[in-house]
């Protein structure tokens, strides 16, 4: 009576460098079943799907499609073996038509030349799959709805027939009445038999649509079970009971005056709504799944983002001017959570990245005065104990860690007093995390106010005065830290509470 | 001048290039006599004075993360305008004036619609590469523009050919890189340039008004353009329409000949002054080894993707 299960996974190990994204995975999903992958950031998700999808190798461990051995050697093989994989972002050509976009890659052709009528025919078929027999084939997919695009993108993947099908945030960019559309077209391909792995943020939303569920956690299987015995709270602990280190210093400190006060601040798309106030001497934590709207929070306030209602007050600070250029003026920092790409030259000295923001105190006439700035950046790598040959060598040699130091010293060197810091422990070695830790705690003593955004909910927990929890765009709620465990976070920020 | 030399040996490659094309055509029996005469090599440095000043704008915009297409047509445009004044009787002052103007404008221009209309430097240069170019044919009625006689004629030559000294433009383009050489390394206008050009994002991040500085960076790119006019006016004594048509592309190939990327946030005033002098002895040899035009364009040709291909090689061993 027992059949194979569709797909098995057991013991899946990998590493990357020094980091074991995954130690120990298992996963077991039958025909027909749809099964919710659930775990916070980084608790390996995105490795696993990456594995079965044929985007890497696993380093150790079993997988058996329909009892036979599978192992993918590109995603196209996955594709060609079964498996295929529907993305978070859509990667649909948007100036071609719906049709050339499901059968893009795998056209009917005869001679060389595209057979229209037979395309057709297996394009609608797809489509009719889904439940969306009747959408325009010839109209150009960037001028369809979000849900309408997905919907494409689903029936592309059908095309191959796949005997499971992943699907990573489906909903992440849906509206209530399209993320129903949607439900309704799972529980159609589930009635033909195909495996669908569902993997969402949205607690409730597993709960709806899945049949059975794998909890990950620090690169592990947590749990796993049916859907109908487990209760919110049951997967919230999954998904977070953990040691928490003492890794996170306590200074004695008073918040003082208020500093940065925020009323109702909308910046579409992704930020809605957030209200909040900042005191001198104060950690504020910001807490929230990716795409909640923390970053651009942050951003908004710092003037990057142009903020499309409500108000953003530094105090002290004429109103009004919110530029990035008057921020720092104004004595605002900001730490971006893209180290590469946003917060640093990688090609340019350690000094210059150091520097940036005050180079014209370091000299007279609009020169600047080479010794000066050096001096400047040789006291931060003593003082930070930045590794590197000196403050001359380009910032992109330097090891991540090392490189947040640099980025982080640009803000005490200008120096701010209010800091917004952008995941700054995000990629980085325990002990430069540490180390960053211990600044932040003596920059609140010092009457500095933080802002924090991260995703690491001991380190929110274990640094900050208050932390304020986001869930798809608004702040939700704001409360003193002792108010807070773990779980009431997940709840908050999985809008399941 | 330890700074100096210790300056030259980092920017090795262009300068061992330049060294091992100054060897190479000394060492044929045709050029032995010629090649490394004084004489020669003024003749060297005055050819190569449109084509640096232009490189020294044109370093701006490069370490800047951007690029010009239509600088050929600038130039043009800046000889047209020149000589026009000049046929009005305007004395050389005003005349010089007006030329840099008539670049800067240009520049100005290209700038704000870059900065302002968030599209990418090659689609707006290439747009005005056309348009400075037909304005410069328009403004002559499409013939050159000829006048009796101007100072303005002295300063690519000398009074006696054969004297030692240099003609007027040489030293122009030499003290000028040297100020725009101080102004990259030693001022903060210089370091956001190369903050510019390095990441733009962390740029802006820092508080650099980069919309407002693209501006500047291209006006005053603009502004070298408009006195390479000049000089080009100077040295074919008429305002011609039809000049410099190309001579971006040996221009930009001087800057990154010099090292400059491509990429941005690279470049150094000595490396494109280098370059520039590369391609003129390469001109210069060819000439005298009798190689026709078309073998030249080949040569220089190669040289560029030699160039960049060891420059590229240096780096990867570096990293």
């Amino acid at each position: 009576m027992t059949a194979p299960a569709r797909l098995r996974l057991a013991g899946i190990q990998k590493r990357f460098g020094a980091t074991r994204a995954l130690r120990d995975v298992s996963l077991e999903i039958a025909a027909g079943e749809v099964h919710a992958l659930i775990g916070e950031n980084g608790a390996g998700k995105s490795t696993l799907m990456k594995i079965l999808s044929g985007a890497h190798a696993a380093d150790a461990g079993t997988l058996e499609l329909s009892g036979a051995p599978y192992r993918p050697e590109s995603p196209h093989d996955a594709r060609r073996k079964g498996v295929a994989m529907i993305y978070q972002e859509l990667t649909l050509a948007l100036h071609l038509s719906a049709q050339e976009n499901i059968l893009l890659g795998a056209e009917s052709s005869r001679l060389g030349f595209v057979d229209r009528r037979a395309s057709r025919r297996r394009a609608r078929a797809a489509l009719a799959q889904l439940g969306h027999e009747s959408l325009d084939l010839d109209r150009p997919a960037g001028r369809f709805s979000l849900a309408e695009q997905q919907v494409i993108e689903i029936a592309r993947a059908l095309l191959t027939q796949p005997q499971v099908l992943i699907m990573d945030e489906p909903t992440s960019s849906l509206t209530q009445a399209d993320t129903e559309r949607l439900f309704a077209a799972i529980a159609r391909l589930r009635a033909q038999g195909v495996s669908i792995i569902y993997i969402s943020h949205f607690l409730e939303e597993c709960r709806r649509v899945a049949d059975r569920y794998t909890v990950l956690k620090d690169g592990e299987t947590a749990g796993t079970g049916g859907m109908r015995d487990a209760s919110l709270d049951h997967l919230v602990t999954l998904m977070t009971g953990r040691e928490v280190r003492e890794l996170y210093p306590r200074t004695d400190r008073a918040p003082g005056a208020v500093v940065l006060e925020v009323a109702a601040a909308a910046s579409p798309p992704r930020l809605r709504r957030a209200s909040l106030q900042v005191r001198a001497g104060e950690i504020f934590g910001l807490a929230g799944l990716i795409g909640a709207g923390r970053t651009d929070l942050l951003r908004a306030v710092f003037g990057l983002d142009a903020l499309a209602a409500g108000t953003v007050c530094v105090v002290g600070a004429p109103d009004g001017r919110a530029a990035p250029r008057d921020r720092w003026r104004q004595g605002v920092g900001f730490l971006s959570e893209n180290r590469k790409e946003e917060g640093l030259m990688l090609g340019r000295s350690v000094a210059d990245n150091l520097t940036l923001t005050k180079l014209r105190a370091l000299g007279a006439f609009g020169f600047v005065d080479g010794g000066r700035q050096r001096a400047a950046a040789d006291r931060w790598v003593r003082e930070l104990r930045v590794k590197c040959r000196d403050s001359r060598q380009p910032a992109g040699e330097l090891s991540g860690g090392n490189q947040q130091k640099v980025a982080l010293a640009r803000l005490l060197e200008h120096p701010a007093r209010l800091f917004l810091l952008d995941e700054p422990t995000r990629g980085i070695d325990v002990g430069s995390k540490a180390q960053i830790y211990e600044l932040v705690s003596a920059l609140a003593a010092a009457g500095k106010a933080v802002v924090i955004v991260s995703s690491y909910l001991p380190e929110l927990l274990g640094l900050c005065d208050t932390v304020g929890v986001m869930c798809r765009g608004e702040l939700a709620a704001v409360r003193p830290r002792a108010q807070w465990t773990e779980a009431e976070i997940m709840r908050v920020a999985t809008g399941s509470a | 001048m330890k700074a100096l030399t210790q300056r030259i040996l980092t920017q090795g490659g262009p300068f061992i290039g330049l060294i091992l094309v100054i060897v190479l055509f000394s060492l044929p029996d045709e050029t032995r006599a010629f090649f490394l005469t004084y004489h020669n090599f003024k003749i060297i440095l005055t050819q190569t004075v449109i084509v640096a000043i232009g490189a020294l704008g044109m370093t701006l915009i490069i370490v800047s993360g951007g690029i010009d297409l239509s600088v050929g047509s600038s130039i043009a445009f800046t000889s047209v305008v020149g000589a026009l004044l000049v046929r009005e009787g305007w004395g050389p002052a005003p005349v010089l004036l007006a030329a840099v103007g008539a670049g800067s404008l240009i520049g100005l221009l290209n700038g704000a619609a870059i900065a302002g209309l968030r599209m990418t430097p090659f689609i707006i240069t290439l747009g005005t590469l056309g348009i400075a170019r037909g304005s410069a044919k328009w403004l002559a009625e499409n013939q050159t523009v000829n006048y009796d006689d101007s100072p303005l004629n002295g300063w690519m030559t000398t009074a006696d050919p054969f004297s030692r000294a240099l003609p007027a433009g040489v030293w122009v383009a030499i003290g000028l890189a040297v100020l725009t050489a101080v102004l990259l390394r030693h001022t903060v206008f210089g370091r956001h340039v190369f903050a510019l050009g390095s990441n733009e994002a962390t740029a802006r991040l820092c508080g650099i008004a980069t919309p407002r500085l693209k501006v500047a960076i291209y006006a005053l790119a603009g502004a070298f353009f408009g006195l390479a006019g000049l000089f080009q006016l100077s040295r074919l004594r008429q305002g011609d329409p039809t000049v410099a048509v190309g001579l971006e592309l040996d221009i930009i190939a001087s800057v990154i000949i010099g090292g400059a990327s491509l990429n941005g946030g690279v470049g150094t005033v000595l490396g494109s002054m280098i370059g520039a002098l590369i391609m003129a002895v390469l001109r210069n040899g060819s000439q005298q080894m009798g190689w026709p035009t078309y073998f030249q364009e080949i040569i220089i040709g190669l040289v560029i993707i030699v160039a960049v291909f060891l420059d590229h090689l240096r780096q990867g061993k570096k990293a």
